[in-house]
């Protein structure tokens, strides 16, 4: 038991655990305190003020955010010094700032423009003293506009606290203070995985997701084009959030129904490629096994997982010495893309080149990995466009749809059939309970020893898992199996993806696989997902993702009908000649400070 | 009046003292500390009535036991001589020729608060300090180890931002961190230095730390006053004709007497503590007292005759915290941009002169919500100088 402080808040009491602030005290008592540069998922900054209250018997009016709760303290959050104090600081702010909001991308999502409503501040009250500064275009998956930036350093935290990158830091003092790269470089240039969590944690407009809408519509337009559009499993159980329903509901019908009235032609689900990945990954560690066990040659294990772009990115820039020991397989993204154009336009007798592939992701990594100039296997660029969560949420608004009253309906067939195990691919741990599911049928011939096929140990939000799985009664061609103990590590968030990543660099990781997703919560989490995300929001989705799991006739991806079709039809065999070329991908080393081959 | 006549009058001025200067060997007073217990010492220095001499004041006695009293495996004493504050140039000096009374300083403190290690902060810019400091550290270091102490000392650079005189941005650049100040509690005393309990304290507050225990407590609770026990080194700078400005006098001098001593009479205004500090104009000296209980300074003193244009003195300093502020915090980073943009929109008519309002407004916002001293202490100079000189801020 921690010790309990008492303290008052706007004289009434309230009990709060050692270590609680001020502002946690407030919020127990639903006062609200405005705040900034505060985000839950990150450490303490107190460097905005907004959240100022008073203290009896202080001078000074100490940073809620900031302030340890303490026994017998008096504080008041709602006294003319705290409103003008408050009101001076959104003021200030506002005299540095570009305020565009008509034009700006965050407008109606913004925490400034929120807080400068709320306490009427009017823009002109000091001098502008906004800068002249270029936006940031370089990378094709986020955007920086140094003239929307209010310094909460937010975005800094998330890099340094979450991912462990720190792309993003600080430069100048005084007046030249700003969110800057190495060397001031553009983002392309740097060590930065393109996750986008700064993206998701930016209060205003200054940190974006660079945004495809307009592209997506020219080609929706564009009656010479067919274009098929994939969504990824944490979409559905997020997209809601973003047109008014409560967090962690599931659209998937509703979503399917507004992506074809948005004019898709085909919709179709990276769910298909996920359960692919699927086989196609688990084949890849059981050769990688056989090779190590029986044959005892010298092969790299464990196996990472290589669906999380942000991750992949990260390995090649940090860790270029472990590369062999990624899955080659594509994420599922991408290996949708190289069947769509080339397995589905063979089928539907369309000319790839007429076709374009849009991809609605939780993740700006992804748009990113599908401008990878390796990534065109078909011919023809996999992916052409990636939009977020986000993105979409804009277009469905923008389209006039009502959203919440639409009939739900199915994906179109060929690359639409999914299982439970592609929809779980979105919550860390996922890929593994799925790749388990499979391997350990392919193996044994029986399903998983897990009650309802649930892998409850891989499951949760602890940083990194461990987990081991005793394989037991091998079918002939996999004898050499027989008793192993299957060990496996999960990690999600690039700050631990670090740890387990290092153990393997330094020769020392005791596992045979490894799942990693660069974002916290797996996809879920992902920067692309509405704003905001949190740790209670990503319960949520999550709890909404197994839910979607166990409604599912099919919760194994090898049980995947159109994945037993694409084998019998094109493919052939898993990591066979036409994967390799199509499905399987290779990474380059990138310079541990910046980009070596931009 | 020519300036060794000065020289001479200030030497003999009543309340021109010796303490820190003063010659003597160090080993008898080593010896004669280490045989005093850690409970002992802190009493001499709370009897002695010791404040620190950086700026704030805090009793260094209380310093001292809060850290004494926290739990942890390892603590440590920094001296901190960043000394970045515009018009002062003490610590520079003591440093220079008392080195050998610092260190022993570090060393009382370190016994009393348990700890085994100590850095010297050293302002980059005092890097020429080096060669001879690092001799005196290495000497020191040797000779306590040889007397059974485990406790060394270590010399560190800084890199030149004023901010990092601040102790907790110190703190975080001695770290290897960008030197911005931390929220503040936890107070160093309980998370310092790698989260360490941690003493901090100006050149100055040691070397008469040292002072205390080996002359006892007398010596220097007999100066000053109540609240403001002692002597202080001062720095006077500006409308002067002294050639070195460091003089060890009293507490709780009127700038009057102090005035009188250090110039001829047409001084129309004297700045209190560097740009962070207060502006006293001429018809304030008789009735203000250098001092925690008048205007408190770390030792810059510096005068103005009616030749100065107090817009831009002002003008100077809003320009040293515009670029010295660390920047992460709004009410400073933004509030000292508009103070300075401010005054030049007054004098050049493009805002009428009741724009200064809402400035000192701000600057009295900022002096309550800004992060650390810093951005409070900007508006010390701005409300000061408005107050008194507005006429000269307008036309
Ligand atoms: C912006 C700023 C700059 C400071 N610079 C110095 C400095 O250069 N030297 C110093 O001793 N204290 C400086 N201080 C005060 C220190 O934070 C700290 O209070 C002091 O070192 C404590 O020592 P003392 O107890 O001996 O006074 C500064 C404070 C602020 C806010
Ligand atoms: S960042 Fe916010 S306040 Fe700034 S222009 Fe955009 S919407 Fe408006
Ligand atoms: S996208 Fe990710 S890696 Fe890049 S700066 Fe943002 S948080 Fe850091
Ligand atoms: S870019 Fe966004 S998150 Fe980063 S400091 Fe600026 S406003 Fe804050
Ligand atoms: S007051 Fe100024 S120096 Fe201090 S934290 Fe704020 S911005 Fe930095
Ligand atoms: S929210 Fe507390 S200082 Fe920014």
């Amino acid at each position: 038991m921690s010790e309990k402080i008492t303290l008052k808040i706007n004289n009434i009491d309230v009990t709060v655990s050692a270590g609680a602030t001020v502002l946690d005290a407030a919020r127990k008592l639903k006062i609200k305190i405005p705040t900034l540069c505060n985000h839950p998922d990150i450490c303490v900054a107190g460097n905005c003020r907004v959240c100022v209250v008073e203290q009896k018997d202080s001078g000074a009016l100490p940073a809620a955010c900031a302030t340890p709760a303490a026994e017998g303290m008096e504080i008041h959050t709602n006294t003319r010094r705290v409103r003008e104090a408050r009101k001076a600081v959104i003021s200030l702010l506002l005299s540095e700032h570009n305020n565009d909001c008509l034009r700006c991308y965050k407008n109606g999502n913004c925490e400034l423009q929120e807080l400068a409503t709320e306490y009427t501040v009017e823009a002109d009250r000091y001098i502008s003293i906004l800068k002249d500064y270029g936006v940031d275009k370089s990378s094709p998956s986020i955007q920086k506009d140094d003239s929307k930036c209010v310094r909460c350093q937010r975005c800094v935290r998330t890099c340094a606290n979450l991912q462990d990158v720190s792309a993003l830091w600080i430069s100048g003092k005084g007046r030249k203070n700003k969110i800057s790269t190495f060397m001031d470089k553009t983002i392309d240039y740097v060590v930065c995985t393109n996750c986008g969590q700064c993206v998701n944690r930016c209060p205003t407009g200054a940190l974006t997701e660079k945004n495809y809408i307009e592209e997506v519509w020219g080609a929706i337009d564009d009656p010479s084009k067919h274009v098929v559009v994939q969504t990824a499993p944490a979409v559905r159980v997020a997209l809601g959030e973003v047109l008014g329903c409560e967090t962690g509901s599931r659209v998937t019908g509703k979503m399917v129904t507004v992506l074809k009235r948005l004019g898709f032609d085909r919709v179709f689900d990276t769910n298909f490629t996920a359960d692919l990945t699927i086989i196609e990954e688990g084949h890849e560690l059981l050769r990688r096994l056989s090779e190590k066990l029986r044959d005892g040659k010298d092969v790299p294990l464990p196996q990472f997982t290589s669906c999380s772009p942000g991750w992949i990115k990260y390995a090649e820039h940090v860790f270029p010495e472990i590369l062999d020991y990624l899955s080659t397989c594509k994420s599922p993204q991408q290996m949708f893309g190289a069947l769509a154009k080339t397995y589905y336009a063979e089928k539907a007798g369309i000319d790839p080149a007429d076709m374009v592939v849009v991809s609605v992701m939780p993740c700006t990594a992804k748009k990113f990995e599908a401008a990878r100039p390796e990534m065109n296997s078909s011919g023809f660029r996999d992916v052409d466009c990636v939009i977020t969560t986000r993105e979409l949420g804009h277009m469905i608004k923008q389209s006039g749809i009502d959203f919440n009253n639409l009939e739900e309906s199915l994906c179109d067939s060929l690359l639409g059939a999914h299982t439970g195990a592609a929809v779980i691919f979105g919550a860390t741990g996922g890929v593994m309970e799925a790749a388990l599911r499979t391997a350990y049928e392919v193996v044994t011939g029986r399903a998983v020893p897990f009650e309802n096929l649930n892998i409850i140990p891989v499951r949760g939000m602890n940083g990194v898992r461990e987990a081991s799985v005793k394989i037991e009664g091998c079918l002939s061609k996999w004898k050499f199996l027989e008793g192993a103990e299957l060990k496996l590590a999960i990690a999600h968030g690039l700050v631990n993806a670090r740890k387990l990543a290092k153990q393997v660099a330094e020769g020392r990781s005791p596992y045979h696989f490894i799942e990693i997703m660069a974002c916290p919560g797996g996809c879920l989490g992902g920067g692309g997902q509405p704003i905001p995300t949190n740790m209670d929001i990503r319960m949520k989705r999550m709890d909404a993702i197994y839910s979607e799991d166990e409604s599912l006739e099919f919760r194994k991806s090898h049980d995947n009908p159109e994945v037993i079709r694409i084998y019998e039809d094109f493919l052939k065999e898993p990591l066979g000649k036409r994967s390799h070329k199509l499905l399987h991908t290779r990474y380059t080393e990138r310079g541990r400070y910046r980009t070596l081959n931009r | 009046m020519d300036s060794s006549t000065r020289e001479r009058r200030i030497a003999e001025h009543k309340k021109r003292v010796n303490l820190i200067f003063k010659k003597c060997v160090w080993d008898d007073f080593l010896d004669r500390a280490l045989e005093m217990s850690p409970e002992d010492m802190l009493e001499k220095v709370k009897e002695s009535g010791l404040r620190g001499r950086g700026g704030a004041g805090f009793p260094t006695w209380l310093k001292w036991k809060f850290a004494r009293e926290a739990e942890a495996d390892e603590k440590y004493v920094i001296c901190n001589a960043d000394e970045g504050e515009p018009g002062t140039f003490k610590d520079r000096a003591i440093l220079q020729e008392q080195a050998g009374k610092v260190l022993p300083g570090m060393l009382v403190c370190a016994k009393v608060i348990g700890a085994e290690k100590g850095f010297i902060y050293l302002r980059g810019e005092y890097a020429y300090l080096l060669p001879a400091l690092s001799q005196e550290v290495e000497n020191f270091n040797e000779k306590i180890r040889e007397k059974g102490e485990r406790f060394s000392i270590e010399i560190k650079l800084g890199s030149g931002a004023y901010v990092c005189g601040e102790e907790t941005a110190l703190i975080e650049s001695l770290e290897g961190n960008r030197g911005e100040p931390r929220n503040k509690p936890p107070f160093p005393v309980s998370e310092g230095y790698l989260g360490k309990p941690t003493v901090v304290h100006n050149v100055e507050t040691l070397v008469y730390a040292s002072i205390i225990i080996s002359e006892g407590p007398e010596c220097f609770k007999s100066l000053g006053t109540s609240d403001s026990a002692g002597a202080k080194v001062f720095c006077i700078s500006g409308d002067t004709d002294l050639d070195e400005g460091i003089y060890e006098l009293e507490m709780g001098m009127t700038i009057k007497e102090f005035v009188e001593l250090f110039s001829d009479g047409d001084i129309k205004a004297v700045q209190v503590g560097g740009a962070s500090g207060h502006c006293v104009p001429r018809k304030k000296f008789a009735d203000t007292i250098i001092g925690f209980e008048g205007v408190p300074t770390g030792g810059s003193m510096v005068l103005f005759n009616s030749s100065r244009s107090m817009y831009n003195v002002l003008h100077n300093y809003l320009e040293f915290f515009e670029e010295e502020s660390c920047g992460q915090c709004t009410p400073c980073r933004i509030g000292c941009q508009q103070l300075l943009k401010g005054i030049e929109a007054v004098k050049s008519g493009e805002k009428p002169s009741e724009y200064l309002d809402d400035l000192v407004k701000l600057a009295g916002m900022m002096k309550i919500s800004a992060k650390c001293g810093l951005g409070q202490s900007a508006a010390n100079p701005f409300i000061s100088i408005v107050e008194h000189f507005r006429e000269e801020i307008m036309y």
